[in-house]
């Protein structure tokens, strides 16, 4: 298990921006933190992003052939922090 | 943030297992301390392999230096760590993250707790911090399993003053018998021998393998720090 910045690079480039400062807020428990501090599985297959409090699934992300499927299920609010 | 092509201007070798790249990248926009890159490995057959790599060096460093463990069976780190040559060429994205990073802006005190070849980007840090003549005062505990494993040693133990910066070792397997460093696992006691206590509310950064920087951010919020003033960056082998 790691961490949200195990997967900076690829948040970056599907959204843009630096994903890592961004607060999510689990759908499971209410705990609200950056994502670079999420339960992160790069292996699952497909990288898994689950909630450090209660463990659920924040997000499953999964690459084929360049293209990127992004589902957040686990997320009831996600907000980007101003660029420093 | 696309794909460049950096040329490896000198291998450093720092332990047995770990290896400086020193890089020197035409279209590099320059990085913050603390941030990482994305390097991505092809073979001839198409199949790709990516991993990231912190970035040892400072902002205020001529080339960018990726400093790199092998590990056992790494489809990358052992490309990285026993085939490349200077002179080749590497392709990599970057700088990427901006939560596990330092700017004196920030502010401190600052307690940077590196476990391994996590020390990478807390180096950078350091370097970062000695380059702008920050007075933020620092406080750098480096575990590693034995001396010889200890990488950057002597800058870091250069770098200690005594007084703005001050540096400490621990090794947690095997100490020499003229140790004076600390010789055991990080844990409370440990955290709080080193760390201000947390009504001074410094900003903690922790690097290292999964194991390690849950110990360290668990005995810091034990302590009483606020988690919202600890950073964490776990690394290691991608599996599990």
């Amino acid at each position: 298990m790691l961490d949200g910045n195990a997967i900076a690079g690829t948040l970056e480039h599907i959204f843009g921006n630096d994903m890592t400062r961004a607060t999510a807020t689990c759908a499971g428990c209410d705990a609200t933190g950056p994502l670079a501090e999420t339960a992160v599985y790069l292996r699952a297959p497909g990288v898994v992003v689950r909630c450090r409090h209660c463990e659920a699934v924040l997000a499953v992300v999964v690459e084929r052939r360049s293209r990127y499927c992004v589902d957040f299920r686990g997320v009831s609010a996600l907000r980007t922090s101003p660029s420093p | 943030m696309n794909w460049q092509l950096g040329t490896v201007v000198e291998l450093r070798e720092e332990t047995e297992r770990v290896t400086s790249i020193v890089l020197r990248l035409p279209e590099w926009a320059g990085h913050r301390a603390g941030q990482h890159v994305d390097v991505r490995l092809t073979a001839e057959d198409g199949y790709q392999a990516q991993r990231s790599y912190s970035i040892a060096s400072a902002p205020d460093d001529d080339d960018l230096v990726l400093t790199v463990e092998r590990i056992e069976d790494g489809e990358v780190s052992s490309y990285l760590v026993g085939e490349l040559r200077a002179g080749d060429e590497l392709e990599l994205r970057g700088p990427i993250g901006g939560y596990f990073v330092w700017e004196g802006a920030l502010g401190g005190p600052l307690v940077l707790l590196a476990g391994g070849s996590g020390i990478a980007p807390l180096r950078a840090m350091l370097r970062h911090h000695r380059a702008t003549g920050s007075t933020v005062p620092v406080r750098l505990l480096y575990s590693a399993r034995a001396e010889r494993e200890l990488i950057f040693r002597d800058e870091l133990a250069r770098a200690g003053d005594g007084g703005t910066v001050d540096v400490r070792f621990t090794l947690t397997r095997e100490q020499p018998p003229d140790w004076s460093g600390y010789g055991r696992r990080i844990d409370r006691e440990l955290i709080a021998d080193v760390a201000w206590p947390p009504d001074e509310r410094p900003l903690v950064y922790v690097c290292g393998p999964t194991g390690f920087v849950e110990a360290a951010a668990d005995a810091l919020v034990s302590l009483g720090h606020d988690p919202g003033r600890i950073r964490t960056e776990r690394f290691g082998p991608t599996g599990s």
